[in-house]
């Protein structure tokens, strides 16, 4: 129980940084992404806030044995994947250009549903489609290191 | 280059982003997972195991309450408007989705989680991906 409240809390903070920081907003993205118009620099304080509040404390929570609430001998889940390779490349290049159009990455995606229903809705559906689709294409055990036992 | 000093945001932008970074500190710490959207939802679509649903379940219904926090907090609403309509936008969602499965990785993932790690298959991912959204809104804004 303890488990599953700390991760709705955990997924509230992130979603409540999402909405405060801007990026729910298809068109403060595009904004950001726009850098030979009028730009829009905002998002780069959310990625610079986000990856050094993270790397900060990263050193001092791996210098634990393991996480809080995990049971068992599960440790800490880091991808072990390290190929720069073609799927890599070719995917995130993907992903680029899909949000480059819509203005929103998965977790924006999923944070926006409930507050405009209809577009995000749909953009999310067929998201989570492509996340099927993509895993599909690619299932080998570097496709979902997160998955594995 | 011309700086959009109407619609910056750096304070919001900053605060928004450290309460992200410490939500991936905190899942790393809690629950021993990398806080990546993409790989969340996609254990959901193609579930690995029974026992590997609920974590993600329970983090996507507080990341779809999360902003309802903030908004009560800040007194007003969360200003959303769409950057496309029409067929576009459900075209734009799948190729995230694909993308984002082939590439093993998102914004968060890749962005927030592996920069910090200092992982080099996610500097390149995060570099391809800003290349290509730069080279979209550029290509949609500026010349078609």
């Amino acid at each position: 129980m303890t488990r599953h409240i700390s991760l709705i809390l955990i997924g509230a903070l992130f979603g409540g940084g999402l909405a405060l920081s801007g990026m729910l907003n298809p068109s403060k993205v595009a904004g950001f992404l726009d850098l030979f118009g009028i730009w829009d620099p905002s998002l780069a304080f959310v990625m610079g806030g986000g990856v050094v509040a993270n790397s900060i404390g990263h050193r001092l929570v791996m210098s634990r044995a393991g996480p809080v609430f995990t049971a068992g001998n599960e440790g800490f889940r880091l991808p072990t994947a390290n190929a720069i390779d073609s799927r890599l490349i070719i995917g995130s290049a993907l992903f680029g250009i899909g949000w480059g159009l819509g203005g929103l990455c998965p977790g924006p995606a999923i944070s926006s549903l409930l507050l405009v229903p209809g577009d995000a809705l749909l953009f999310a559906l067929m998201m989570l489609a492509g996340l099927a689709v993509g895993r599909m294409l690619t299932s080998g055990p570097a496709a979902r290191p997160a998955a594995q036992p | 280059m011309v700086i959009d000093l109407q619609n910056f945001t750096p304070y919001a932008s900053l605060i928004g982003g450290v309460m992200i970074g410490l939500a991936a500190l905190l899942l790393m710490l809690t629950h021993g997972r990398v806080m990546g959207v993409s790989g969340i939802l996609g254990g959901l679509v193609m579930p690995a195991g029974k026992g590997d649903m609920a974590w993600r379940v329970m983090f996507v219904i507080g990341m779809l309450a999360g902003p309802f926090a903030v908004i009560h907090l800040l007194g007003r609403p969360v200003e959303i408007v769409p950057a496309a309509s029409g067929m576009l936008l459900p075209v734009a969602g799948f190729i995230v989705g694909i993308g984002t499965a082939v590439g093993s990785g998102c914004t968060s993932g890749h962005g927030i989680c592996g920069l910090a790690r200092l992982s080099p298959r996610s500097t390149v991912a995060v570099a391809t991906f800003m290349a290509t959204g730069l080279a979209t809104v550029y290509l949609v804004r500026h010349v078609l």
